[in-house]
């Protein structure tokens, strides 16, 4: 079947999509998304998360069909012209990334995070990422990394 | 595969009876699950997203809440919770903030697993579901008589979930999960309880304690009649609730946790939420007095 949808402020064509496939799967196999992360495949590790209409999901299980006429942002959209995104300027700067592969899905729910809470507490932030694993287990510097975005993203970087 | 896309109630009633094979998905935190790792190919997936009167809720004018099957965990917890606590604290415990955004209770009702979170507050609160068919019109089944077996429950094919109704809040309510961590965890067993004070009355929901959700109704019988509903709570009638809401179990040994465990956590689960909620129901009645 064919998938219409906007992805990044872009309007997106999917054609052959199999209509049991994931939104994930046509992102990144499909539009040339890489971005999101394909590990567990059953909403367990956060590692795919994009925003559907504005609201942090898993893409692995959001079925292709039902992203149509809808705006997906994923992490390849969340920096501007103007440079890297507060979330993305302070997960680099405090070193919050080691192998990398949990980074996409916890920027952009982080992201969602400081959008809707400006000065999250530590609990606020634990349970925002409560979904998103890093094997690295790099968690300190990912909270330091999120305070921190709170930061940039207050003081409009 | 076909994937079907019905815009309104009606449409997706008669895609249902058109092809009663059809999966219903929502959310798709269950359904996505299985299709991503093939165990469920099914013959076409019915995607209710699009039917927007599933993700509405209204107050009834007898006090009661009518609560759409696909409104997600996320917004029962944001603007249900003073109207439904037992589920609204239940809702805070399903998987993570990203399935929260996605899961709804009429998935949870479909999949008909015994673990599912929902479950015993709805049980406990005394909930009736709203199904509807194309040809048979619309029918309430209580909570009690939905749950058939595992994974199994009273819907038939032409059949879709439409809503879910609670009572209007009467007395405290709790909910209380046993898990390896406080997120992403699906239950080793879990409990509800509900109380009803002006009618001296207890309702209890246990989930991942036998095949289907249930209640124990010996124990909310014992507590009913035992308890001084006037005075403080008694430790032995605290306790011999405990054990009655263990007996009322016939759980398994799985990966998760073995039998004996799943009983014994249960009766301490039953024991703390009633403590919880005798409290709560004290102070209540200090309050008016």
């Amino acid at each position: 079947m064919r998938v219409r949808f906007s992805v990044n402020d872009r309007e997106q064509v999917a054609d052959d999509v199999w209509e049991g496939e994931s939104l994930l799967f046509v992102l990144r196999e499909r539009l040339g998304l890489p971005g999101a992360k394909n590990a567990c495949e059953q909403g367990e590790c956060g590692s795919c998360t994009v925003y559907l209409d504005g609201v942090p999901v898993c893409a692995c299980l959001v079925a292709a069909g039902q992203a149509q006429g809808r705006e997906v942002r994923t992490v390849e959209g969340l920096a501007s012209a103007d440079g890297l995104a507060p979330v993305q300027q302070a997960f680099a700067e405090c070193g919050a990334v080691q192998c990398g592969f949990c980074t996409p899905g916890l920027l952009v729910q982080a992201d969602d995070l400081i959008t809707r809470v400006p000065d999250p507490s530590d609990a606020e932030i634990r349970e925002a990422l409560a979904g998103n694993l890093c094997r690295c287990t790099g968690y300190e510097k990912i909270l330091e990394a999120v305070r921190r975005a709170a930061e940039l993203k207050a003081a409009g970087r | 595969m076909d994937f079907l896309r019905p815009t309104s109630w009606e449409e997706a009633l008669a895609a249902k009876a058109e092809r009663p094979e059809a999966l219903p998905i929502q959310g798709g935190t269950d359904v996505m699950v299985e299709l991503n790792f093939g165990v469920h190919r099914p013959a076409a997936l019915l995607d209710l997203g699009p039917v927007r009167e599933l993700a509405t809720w209204e107050p009834l004018p007898d006090g009661s809440v009518r609560v759409g099957a696909g409104v997600p965990y996320a917004r029962l917890i944001a603007e249900l919770g003073d109207r439904m606590p037992g589920l609204a604290q239940a809702a805070r415990t399903v998987g993570s903030p990203q399935i929260r955004n996605r899961g709804t209770v009429g998935g949870n009702l479909g999949a008909a697993s015994p673990a599912g979170d929902a479950h015993p507050p709805l049980l406990a609160a005394g909930a009736a579901y709203e199904v509807e068919s194309a040809a048979q019109g619309v029918r309430s089944i209580p909570a009690t008589e939905f749950y058939l077996g595992v994974k199994r429950n009273a819907l038939r094919p032409d059949e879709l979930i439409r809503a879910f109704r609670l009572p209007p809040v009467a007395g405290p309510q709790y909910f209380s999960k046993i898990g390896t961590r406080n997120a992403m965890v699906i239950a080793v067993c879990s409990f509800s309880i509900a109380l009803f004070p002006s009618e001296r009355r207890v309702g209890t929901g246990l989930g991942s304690a036998a095949p289907t959700p249930l209640r124990a109704y010996a124990a909310e019988e014992f507590l009913a009649d035992a308890a001084d509903w006037d005075g403080d709570l008694d430790e032995a009638v605290a306790g011999r609730f405990g054990e009655l809401v263990g007996a009322a179990a016939s759980p398994i040994d799985d990966v998760r946790g073995t039998a004996e465990y799943r009983r014994h956590a249960l009766g301490v689960m039953a024991r703390r939420t009633l403590a919880w909620a005798w409290n709560d129901h004290r102070k209540g009645a200090l309050e008016c007095a």
